[in-house]
């Protein structure tokens, strides 16, 4: 796509040593920067007549345990104005703090929230950096690799007690985690050859 | 006089004005309200956590259960951004069927959120005529995939099944009689001297401050802004099809509901396009590495036997990547953020529902209004917590 292309130029312009990289992939434009510059970064995409991206449309976590920087905070904008669509992504070490855009956006309120609740991505100058989603006083971030899917706890009613209690998470049967990737079929095989393969094709 | 005091009053999450389990924490003075704190997460499934658990195919469902007002939208959304990894093309039928029931779906949602809006505001009968025809839409759902809301019918490269001439002809047959009763629920609510009382200037955003606040949708159009996705980025056959975009100019409770009354009139005109237009053909791609083989061709054939058992145990691969996809759902931009890695099952999958943005600015529009006015507030902003809380 032409615009995106253009868009591109402009963005690596405007931004400058803030950009890390920008990548097209499938008419997407996505950017990478630093956790320290993302106030400026979506200041300058918000503002600059050829960006113009108003509508902050989302911000997630990514979680990457094995990477030395295991998260990603990725905002989603869009500009009205342009009819385009850009990803900014930060890269952050485990316990790192990424500053708050809500003074760019209100949109950003809940969802760096809604981040930090599930993935314990604190965001620093952020006015109510409260739990979003999961129960008042939950334990830990569920949308972590490490968080198991049936979670810690479960919640019943006690008669005697004559209230909700915590109990630990008791299943009948084991929770089980199927693997139907096969050895000898899928995509899967470019990343771990079956040795003798490489003949099928001679 | 007494020192001013606040009152705080908490509001839900079992009542029936909150839409469904919303909890509003209202700081009152007096009747004013303050501040309004929303606290959500009372119907949060962990749906993200369990679609990192499932297969591309298995994890279709959920989406259903997200807006249940509109379930196929939310599946089409999710389904645009697999085919946008797959890099997989979709028969003009299969793209004309999902226009339809993405249009009926709106039309279902549209009757929901105006007639409960009605309800909350003290108006009853809407409500009785309107139910009357979502019942008729459900059944149409119910024909075409074998359940009224939990659908499962936009797949991979298509939809599931073709439609029965029998229930194209239903359908048409809706659409002829339907608009009357869009006019009687009109004639009820539009000059209704009560129901302007409760609903304009209400609860007014400007063009600027919607953008602000991440709306999107019927919201955002009755601010003023001409913006929704079918024209902008017009996905499937919605270029092909002739419809306009009403907007609002004031963006207060009313106009919301004007611009919902609005569409839901295009959206008729829309169904009825597509059952003009529609082709004939497959409905769904012939690729048997993504879509099942015919029930028939696996009674005698081997390998449509191997790819049914691979495709329903392992399921497809997809190639690694991101997307993001939207759709124009009924309450605005639904947006489905994937991250895929080479294997069966999506590495994450980030669900952008419109009311969330909506909910958020709750303490923005109702700061300053009576208490009363809260629910007309929350009634117009059309809440629906399956995709809040997800």
């Amino acid at each position: 796509m032409e615009e995106l292309d253009h868009l591109t130029t402009v963005v690596q312009e405007a931004l400058g040593p803030d950009l890390i990289t920008a990548k097209l992939d499938r008419d997407e434009l996505t950017i990478e920067t630093y956790a320290g510059s993302i106030v400026r970064v979506l200041t300058i995409l918000r503002d600059h007549p050829r960006c113009l991206f108003r509508l902050l449309l989302d911000i997630c976590g990514v979680d990457y345990p094995d990477d030395h920087k295991r998260f990603r905070v990725v905002y989603h904008l869009l500009s009205i104005q342009l009819n385009l669509r850009i990803r900014v992504k930060v890269a952050l070490v485990e316990g790192m703090e990424i500053p708050s855009v809500t003074g760019v956006f209100n949109a950003a309120n809940w969802y760096e929230r809604e981040t930090y609740d599930l993935y314990g991505i604190r965001f620093s100058d952020h006015l109510d950096l409260r739990r979003l989603l999961t129960d008042y006083e939950f334990d830990g971030h569920p949308l972590r690799k490490d968080f198991p899917l049936t979670g810690y706890v479960e919640v019943a009613y006690n008669g005697e007690k004559k209230k909700v209690v915590y109990n630990p998470v008791s299943l009948p049967q084991d929770f089980r985690n199927f693997d139907y990737l096969s050895p000898w079929e899928g995509m899967l095989h470019k990343k771990n050859p079956v040795p003798g393969d490489e003949k099928a094709k001679a | 006089m007494s020192d001013k005091k606040t009152y705080t009053l908490n509001f839900g999450p079992q009542h029936p004005a909150t839409h469904g389990v919303l909890r509003l924490l209202l700081d009152l003075d007096g009747e004013v309200v303050e501040k309004a704190d929303p606290h959500i997460g009372f119907l949060h499934r962990g749906t993200e956590k369990l679609i990192e658990y499932k297969t591309y195919l298995q994890a279709l469902p959920y989406f259903d259960r997200l807006d249940y007002v509109a379930p196929m939208n939310q599946e089409h959304a999710y389904i645009l951004a697999v085919e946008k990894l797959l890099n997989l093309d979709v028969p003009r039928r299969g793209q004309y069927i999902r226009v339809l029931f993405s249009e009926l779906g709106r039309i279902t949602n549209h009757l929901l959120n105006i007639t409960t809006f009605a309800m909350d505001v003290g108006a009853i009968t809407p409500l009785l005529y309107g139910f009357e025809e979502r019942e008729k839409i459900m059944e149409f759902y119910e024909r075409v995939c074998g359940a009224r809301l939990h659908a499962a019918y936009v797949r991979p490269g298509g939809v599931h099944q073709d439609m029965t001439p029998d229930l194209i002809a239903d359908i048409y047959q809706f659409t002829q009689t339907f608009p009357k009763v869009v006019d009687d629920i009109e004639e009820l609510l539009t000059e209704n001297r009560i129901f302007k009382q409760r609903t304009v200037d209400i609860g007014v955003i400007s063009a600027q401050d919607a953008l602000d606040w991440g709306f999107t949708g019927p919201v955002l159009r009755a601010s003023g802004l001409p913006w929704d996705l079918r024209k902008s980025q017009p996905y499937e056959v919605y270029d092909e099809l002739d419809f306009d975009i009403p907007t609002g100019k004031f963006g207060d409770c009313y106009d919301r509901y004007l611009v919902r009354m609005a569409e839901i009139r295009q959206s008729v005109k829309l169904v009825q396009q597509c059952i003009e237009k529609m082709p004939t053909g497959p409905v769904v791609t012939d690729d048997r590495k993504i879509t099942p083989p015919p029930r028939t061709e696996m009674k005698h054939s081997m390998e449509s036997l191997i790819h049914h058992f691979k495709l329903y145990t392992e399921g497809f691969h997809v190639p690694a990547g991101e997307v993001y996809t939207a759709v124009e759902a009924p309450k605005g931009e639904f947006g489905v953020y994937l991250i895929s890695d080479d294997s069966n099952r999506p590495y994450r999958c980030k669900i952008r529902a419109p009311g969330f943005a909506f909910l958020q600015a709750t303490d923005y529009l109702c700061r300053g209004h009576m208490l009363a006015d809260v629910t007309a507030i929350v009634g117009s902003l059309d809440i629906v917590f399956g995709e809040i809380d997800r």
